[in-house]
């Protein structure tokens, strides 16, 4: 391990941070002005050109605003709860290519933490880690509101933590590797038709829906609604500590949205114009930008389902996860290792994600003439109120 | 026993059903696909309805009621007659009036009784009801089409007779704001020369109290 490698590490990390930082702040702009947008207003648009100064004004408010610790919170877990939101975000972020790895110039790396095989578990374990900023800050706060955000953030997270882990498995079975790299190389192998959105659209949808739980978005941000708990979790964070919950949140999307990219939608991988094997001048660059292109246009996507779908109920939300999801996925799990078991053409594995899909709506639809046929008698009710027989 | 207790009859019940979901509706993608085409038709078909505000000014109703002006009549005096009915209408009492007698030896105010020495309207005060504008005889308060009104004291916001005189002079060529009756002079309290007798303002059953004249019986005595 040389110097220069040291050095080159610290740069990365440096830039890749501050990359980061920056379009997070540009997100959340991004986010206001599309909000607006959809809801028939103009958003920001007076700090700069069309609002482009926004971020900063934004940043230098969060800095300068006053830090209010509250008498009666828990001090050391309240300084906890966004550190670790924070840092569980960066640290998820650490494996994650945002480039073609293996082409990259020795000046430069595209992923901060090379050689991580076991990158998806890591992913994982890091980021459902970040919960715990939200259930520490939550009970740190000591306040009704945020306790109660927090225990429906972590009911959620463990529910949801599941299908996610398991939308994947067919993935990691197909490529027969856990590092990111390598999942993206399997695609990129085969072409367009080589992503995993063909082969595998139910886990993409599994997977999508539940890295929208896992990052707090709506519609399933029951741990912060508004409209019920004040501000959720973080009710009694102001200034920079509650700028560092929204980055850390913000973070958490971007690394989804680049897991998204990478394990569906073939990474960097584009027909013509960024192959597998192309090397002409700037194909690395290339690369990047078709990468970062396609998590631009998933956090849209994020942001459009945002403010289109209303917030689940938490009952619905369990609901989706226990009786929706999560049998949906074994079933993905237990379609791909059949396939792969007993060496059935590639072309069985999208129908039967159809197969599967269309079973769940088929229960889903006769489920209800189930219950109905039932008649249900709450026997002799002491109020005398009518019986139900339907 | 049970259908005594029952606060609503059984005939008055009707049982909803919740609808059925079909196939697509219990898959919920049809329904989420057609809300994000909504949320992308409002953003490729852009039409804002927000306000610019400092560039774009509000297009207020006729009757939008602003800050209070003092009507000038003719001669350029002050049109009010110290009355005290804006500031005795006034809920909020933010009205103040000292009123004086007019000198009668200047030729400028020989027409005229009385007049208000001081006249101030706390603006911070004032709950913009239009009462004021309503209880005056003469036509001499009134609200503007001024909005935005600002200060950087309590003080400033205390308009004196002046400051509403001033008004009344930036707002009288504006067209949202004319001078609502009796252009220029005094309204129609002020022409009495000797009060009209005062007849009962509806018609009163005959037999009732309120018909017959006031006996002397009726007030107390001593």
């Amino acid at each position: 391990m040389s110097w220069e490698f040291f050095l080159v590490t610290l740069i990365t990390i440096g830039v890749a941070f501050g990359g980061l930082m920056g379009t997070i702040a540009y997100l959340i702009l991004v986010e206001r002005r599309l909000a607006a947008f959809i809801q028939d207003r103009y958003g920001p648009n007076r700090v700069g050109w069309a609002g482009l100064l926004q971020p900063i004004a934004d940043g230098a408010k969060f800095l300068l605003k006053e830090d209010v610790i509250p008498g009666y919170v828990n001090k050391t877990l309240y300084i906890l709860g966004p550190s670790i939101a924070v840092f569980t975000a960066m640290a998820g972020f650490a494996i994650v290519p945002f480039g073609p790895v293996d082409q990259a110039p020795s000046w430069m790396r595209f992923v901060i933490a090379p050689d991580v095989n076991i990158g998806m578990i890591y992913i994982f374990c890091v980021g459902s880690l970040g919960v715990y900023g939200v259930i520490l800050g939550g009970w740190a706060s000591n306040n009704k509101y945020s306790s109660l955000g927090s225990m429906r953030a972590s009911a959620q997270v463990v529910s949801y933590e599941i299908p996610l882990g398991m939308s994947i498995i067919g993935v990691v079975l197909m490529t027969s590797s856990l590092s990111l790299n390598d999942i993206l190389m399997h695609q990129a192998k085969f072409g367009i038709l080589g992503w995993n959105v063909w082969t595998q659209p139910l886990a993409l949808l599994i997977f999508f829906v539940s890295a929208l739980a896992e990052t707090n978005r709506l519609p399933f941000d029951l741990s912060e609604c508004e409209q019920e708990l004040v501000g959720g979790f973080h009710t009694e964070y102001s200034s920079m500590k509650f700028a560092l919950y929204f980055l850390g949140e913000y973070a958490h999307i971007i690394t989804v949205c680049f897991l998204t990219a990478i394990l569906f939608f073939g990474g960097w991988q584009f027909p013509l114009i960024a192959e597998a094997d192309s090397a002409y001048l700037g194909a690395t660059l290339v690369k990047v930008v078709v990468l970062l292109t396609k998590v631009l246009l998933i956090i849209l996507l994020i942001m459009f389902i945002r403010w289109t779908i209303p917030r689940f109920r938490f009952d619905q939300l369990m609901n989706l996860a226990w009786l929706g999801l999560i049998p949906m996925a074994a079933l993905n799990i237990l379609v791909v290792m059949t396939a792969k078991q007993f060496d059935w053409p590639i072309w069985t594995l999208p129908l039967g994600s159809l197969a599967i899909f269309v079973a769940a709506g088929l229960i889903g639809t006769s489920g209800k003439f189930i219950v109905s046929d039932q008649t249900v008698d709450f026997g002799e009710s002491p109020e005398g109120y009518a019986h139900v027989h339907s | 026993m049970a259908e005594e207790l029952t606060p609503i009859s059984n005939d008055d019940v009707v049982w909803m059903e919740e609808p059925e979901m079909g196939f697509w509706e219990s898959t919920f993608l049809p329904a989420i696909f057609s809300g994000l085409k909504n949320s992308l038709r409002h953003v490729t078909d852009f039409k804002p309805v927000t306000q610019q505000y400092p560039e774009e000014k509000p297009d207020l109703p006729l009757n939008y009621r602003g800050v209070h002006r003092l009507n000038r009549d003719d001669k350029g005096r002050v049109k009010c007659v110290a009355c005290m009915m804006c500031s005795t209408a006034c809920p909020a009492r933010c009205i103040d009036i000292v009123a004086e007698e007019a000198p009668k030896d200047d030729p400028l105010w020989a027409d005229r009784d009385k007049r208000p020495k001081s006249f101030v309207i706390d603006e911070l005060k004032c709950i913009y009801c239009g009462m004021c504008e309503e209880a005056c005889p003469v036509d001499s308060i009134e609200l503007t089409h001024i909005y935005d009104l600002t200060g950087m004291t309590r003080q400033e916001m205390k308009f004196n007779k002046e400051k509403l005189l001033e008004v009344f002079d930036k707002t009288k060529d504006n067209p949202r704001d004319p001078i609502r009756t009796h252009r220029g002079v005094l309204g129609p309290a002020s022409d009495f020369t000797s009060l009209p007798p005062v007849g009962p303002a509806t018609q009163i059953p005959q037999g009732d109290k309120a018909s017959k004249p006031v006996s002397t019986d009726v007030i107390k005595q001593g």
